[in-house]
């Protein structure tokens, strides 16, 4: 009998892994529940374990598990041939996620002997301000979308002084086509681990949370798995591989609320409060949790710290383009043929990305917009595919590159419900605490249907603009910050879309 | 207030769960969304009777109880159907699709979203997001992922609820 690989991942299993697991162990293979591969288009993939390296074959279903030639690895009609020279992996330039989908995540052997917790032996023989300069030098920047340094924020912390420190996660990952933060916690979790500890002693700090939307049931029990995995073989906790250094991780579930995405709303829901949130300054790297200095990074940056740590900044920075260095982890969504994950160097273009590996759109018409960043990134018309990924050109574009998702819509798709619903999501979503967002919102609602219905259609665009512009310049934080952006993005790029009643009575 | 007064008295089990999910997290005030969590998942709702018994082991006042169990989406004032599904309503699942899937959810169920089946089987809620953009449209029931829904597929986890 064979040994065989069937992801844990719960897309995978979203469309049938664990009935396929099930029924290959009922056949007696030995299997294994790896992360995925990230090629969700192919789930379940099931690889075979054979002495030239791993087979897939995929997507499978129960009904072809009997025909699977496993024994042989030979020839099927889902026979994938090797996982690592598939084209959809083979052309990616995987640093965080190149051990994703081979090992058993929450399996602490596994990672050793995948590389794991180089990076972190290293921190631990290192001064706290010696690990920050790898991380500055590395040129690693925010991976939530703000594209902040790291290792500035780093850097404030180590030099705040304080009697306690924290380190937070934001796994808040509410935005719509964005899912690397699940298949990191789900596929590699001792990486988010080691990249927090690592962060841990780079400033000082003992005590950290990992805040994970309750929407991601599987990654909450896998994280608590790998923490006590990692605490059991003296990786976390008390005295780190008997060193001084402790560091104590909690995770700390989300409770449906997207505002809680926004690090201050963040701080505040891990303190048990209602999750409204804070101005700024203070700045949370002085005045964060609990009223103390605290480093907060997304998934992705404290996932990428590792790799610097282990392999040296510089590795990191020769990957990317102008200021936006080392690799992005992209989300194919929405209506694409091959969606899944793909990371890349900054730099590579959007249609590289849709059309290369993501094969144009599922439904098979031509792609209209693609929105890029979540729900507050603007909507880039198929015109504007050739734009590099990178921080500064998505800028001048007046759109982001955020959080690396990236949602295709067809031409079926109409932009004035997209603008609408962009403010319909802020008047649900907002916390309420500034003006602009809680009332702007449900007046931007109004006003879109208006101009949708052709009601005084020019002077309620403009009401429109002026709305956007207090919304960008009056709210506290992104929420309402960023939420005129794909609704003025969809104006820009797809007026006539906002003409229909003009339209129809002209046709 | 008497009011108040009367659904304490009526509902000792309730105020004694809370307290007792208080006391495993040391009653710490900061671990308040994580024991409502707790206490949804034992009794399948927050019922008033929790708020005070809640709002004195951590020593917080009602009012704060109160604003973080309404701040939520995710913590209930009501029981539930037996079975929650989540539809996901978001820009990845719209593009394939999402807002004719609620319809037709809508319409086979014969409820709205937000709302339970006469039945009391299946309660039925938007979700912004599931993390399942790749395989769009997606739905999860209770704590289970499903990606790919069409009518079929949903047809066949209704069919699953009810049984």
């Amino acid at each position: 009998m064979s040994k065989v690989y069937v992801p844990r991942d719960s897309a995978a299993r979203s469309v049938g892994a664990d009935e396929v697991a099930a029924a290959l162990a009922a056949a007696g293979h030995e299997v294994v529940r790896n992360g995925s591969r990230g090629l969700l288009f192919l789930e379940p993939l099931v690889e075979v374990e054979t002495r030239d390296g791993r087979i897939a074959y995929g997507p499978v279903t129960v009904a072809d598990v009997a025909s699977l030639p496993l024994a042989t690895a030979g020839a099927h009609k889902l026979r994938l041939g090797k996982i690592e020279e598939h084209p959809y992996l083979k052309n990616q330039e995987r640093l965080t996620f190149a051990r994703c989908g081979i090992t058993d995540p929450v399996s602490v052997s596994d990672y050793v002997q995948h590389g794991g917790f180089e990076g972190l032996k290293k921190a631990l023989g290192l001064a706290g301000s010696a690990i920050v300069a790898e991380v500055t030098e590395s040129g690693l920047r925010g991976r939530g979308g703000a594209g902040f340094p790291t290792g500035i924020k780093w850097k404030t912390v180590h030099d705040a002084q304080s009697e306690q420190k924290y380190i937070c996660c934001n796994a808040d990952e509410g935005d719509s086509g964005t899912f690397a933060d699940r298949m990191v916690m789900e596929g590699d979790p001792l990486m988010l681990i080691e990249g927090m500890t690592i962060a841990a002693i780079a400033v000082g700090a003992t005590r950290g949370y990992v805040y994970i939307r309750s929407e991601y049931p599987d990654a909450i029990a896998t994280m608590k798995e790998a923490i006590a995995n990692a605490t059991a073989a003296g990786w976390l906790g008390a005295n780190i591989q008997g060193t001084d250094k402790s560091f104590h991780l909690e995770v700390r579930r989300g409770a449906g609320a997207y505002i809680c995405g926004e690090e201050t709303a963040m701080l505040e829901s891990i303190e048990g409060k209602r999750g409204t949130v804070r101005p700024k300054p203070p700045i949370p790297a002085l005045e964060g949790l609990f009223g103390k200095p605290t480093v907060i990074n997304n998934v992705l940056s404290f996932a990428a710290v590792p790799f610097i740590l282990a392999k040296g900044g510089a590795a990191y920075k020769n990957y990317g383009m102008g200021r936006s260095r080392g690799t992005l982890p992209f989300q194919l969504a929405g209506n694409i043929r091959q969606g899944g994950l793909v990371e890349k160097a900054f730099g590579v273009t959007l249609r590289e990305l849709v059309e290369g590996f993501g094969g144009g759109t599922f439904t098979g018409k031509p792609i209209r917009a693609i929105q890029v960043g979540g729900p507050l990134g603007a909507y880039v018309p198929a015109a504007q595919l050739d734009m590099p990924m990178d921080y500064e050109t998505f800028a001048a574009a007046q759109a982001m590159v955020g959080h690396g998702g990236i949602v295709v819509f067809d031409e079926s798709v109409d932009m004035a419900a997209q603008a609408r619903f962009a403010m319909e999501f802020c008047a649900i979503e907002s916390c309420g605490k500034c003006t602009p967002c809680r009332i702007g919102s449900t007046r931007g609602v109004e006003v879109i249907d208006k101009i949708v219905a052709g009601e005084d259609r020019d002077a309620n665009l403009d009401l429109l603009a002026d709305l956007c512009q207090t919304m960008t310049d009056g709210s506290l934080c992104a929420m309402g910050g960023l939420t005129p952006m794909p609704v003025l993005s969809a104006i820009r790029h797809f007026p006539e879309d906002f003409d229909k009643p003009a339209r129809l009575a002209a046709e | 207030m008497s009011n108040k007064t009367t659904l304490l008295d009526l509902s000792p089990r309730e105020a004694t769960a809370a307290r007792e999910i208080a006391l495993r997290y040391g009653n710490r005030p900061d671990a308040l969304l994580e024991i409502l969590h707790d206490l949804q998942e034992q009794l399948g709702f927050i019922p008033e009777a929790a708020l005070p018994a809640l709002a004195k082991a951590l020593n917080l006042s009602r009012a704060e109880v109160h604003g973080v169990v309404t701040f939520y989406h995710d913590y209930r004032r009501e029981p539930a159907g037996r079975h929650v599904i989540k539809v996901c309503r978001a820009e990845a699942c719209q593009s394939m699709g999402a807002n004719e899937l609620v319809s037709m959810i809508e319409r086979y169920l014969k409820v709205k979203l937000g709302q339970t089946t006469a039945d009391g089987a299946i309660t039925v809620e938007a979700a912004y997001c599931l993390g399942n953009c790749a395989l769009s449209p997606a739905v999860m029931v209770d704590e289970r992922l499903v990606g790919r829904v069409d009518a079929q597929k949903f047809e066949k986890i209704v069919a699953e609820c009810r049984s």
